[in-house]
């Protein structure tokens, strides 16, 4: 009985995968992302702003901090110390994130002496916990200025989620994996590698990722 | 017996295409518990005081020579920043140079630090 559907379900397959294939082809050829001002700029390196964080999460901003020297400083950027930065703003009269983010470049250019500024926004972040599983979320918008022109060089949208808890076992196996993962997950935050991997996929994108800066070691 | 010999040519030949293409540059910098410690020092305060910092970001630097890999930007400056919490002013300031001789992009930011700190001592001593 069942034969019979399965075959026009499948040749309804068929006859739809090249209508699947020219829209997922569509989306693909989008216009190259425009790196004349970071190529004319070419600077050698970055300070990292402490973060906006537009979350009730108080800590996003810190965890943020902690995944990102890596990435950038792995695509040969200097990096500078984002927690002495951090400090040394609080210390000179610029205790919040709002008024870190609104040093004018000049003076970022003269008391720090960096070619670019990383901005970042913060607008997800955190755990939420359904009743059978738990999903992570980190969202994040960066943003590249060059410290002489004030011209946007890069930019760039971090995001990755991790949802976990299906695990087969009916509903009872489900809701004890949810339990398990709360308690471990209040022990390991799961937005940290969260953040870690939405960085490096956004700096690293081939597509409109970062460009390599110049302490990029050429492969032997 | 030919075919064994064909296979191990193309296998060895595989072989040395994926090193070649492997990201050895991945492993330029030796990263140690550099990043940990930021988290620590503002998620879990008190499990990363200054002198626990020190100990591990030496020994962090320790490895990385002995990996011969190099010291990531930023980790002299961090921990010459945490000798300067401790008051320990002669270490804090031989870390500094450190990151300025490895990365000059750090200079102004450092010297200008490493003087404003001089002149505050030498109000406080007066």
């Amino acid at each position: 009985m069942n034969k019979p559907i399965n075959m026009t379900l499948s040749k309804k397959v068929i006859f739809l995968l090249p209508i699947l294939v020219s829209i997922l082809s569509g989306c693909v050829s989008q216009p190259p992302y425009d790196y004349s001002a970071l190529i004319q700029s070419k600077p050698r390196s970055i300070v990292v702003i402490p973060p906006m964080n537009n979350t009730v999460e108080v800590n996003a901003q810190y965890k943020f901090l902690s995944t990102i020297s890596k990435p950038l400083a792995d695509k040969g950027y200097y990096v500078f110390p984002v927690s002495v930065i951090d400090h040394f703003l609080k210390e000179n009269g610029l205790p919040t994130p709002a008024e870190m983010n609104s040093i004018p470049l000049d003076k970022i250019g003269e008391i720090i002496g960096a070619d670019a500024v990383l901005y970042v926004s913060i607008d997800q972040w955190g755990q939420k916990f359904q009743l059978i599983s738990s999903k992570a979320i980190v969202g994040a918008k960066l943003r590249l200025v060059d410290v002489k022109t004030g011209a946007q060089l890069w930019d760039a949208k971090v995001y990755a989620e991790k949802a976990s808890g299906d695990g087969g076992g009916g509903i009872m196996g489900a809701l004890v994996a949810a339990v398990v993962e709360q308690v471990s997950g209040s022990i390991k935050d799961q937005t940290v590698g969260l953040s870690r991997t939405a960085n490096n996929m956004a700096i690293n994108s081939h597509r409109r990722g970062l460009l390599d800066g110049p302490y990029r070691p050429v492969s032997p | 017996m030919m075919n064994k010999v064909k296979m191990l040519a193309i296998l060895v030949f595989l072989c040395q295409g994926l090193l070649g293409c492997a990201p050895a540059q991945k492993n330029y910098y030796y990263w140690g518990k550099y990043e940990q410690l930021i988290h620590d020092m503002y998620v879990k305060p008190g499990t990363a005081d200054a002198g626990t910092q020190i100990q591990k970001l030496t020994t962090d630097i320790q490895k990385a020579q002995n990996y011969g890999k190099e010291v990531p930007p930023g980790v002299y400056a961090h921990l010459g920043f945490m000798y300067a919490l401790k008051g320990n002013i002669a270490q804090a300031e031989d870390a500094f140079n450190e990151e300025k001789a490895r990365y000059p992009e750090s200079v102004v930011f450092i010297d200008g630090m490493m003087n404003r700190a001089k002149e505050k001592r030498a109000v406080t001593n007066e």
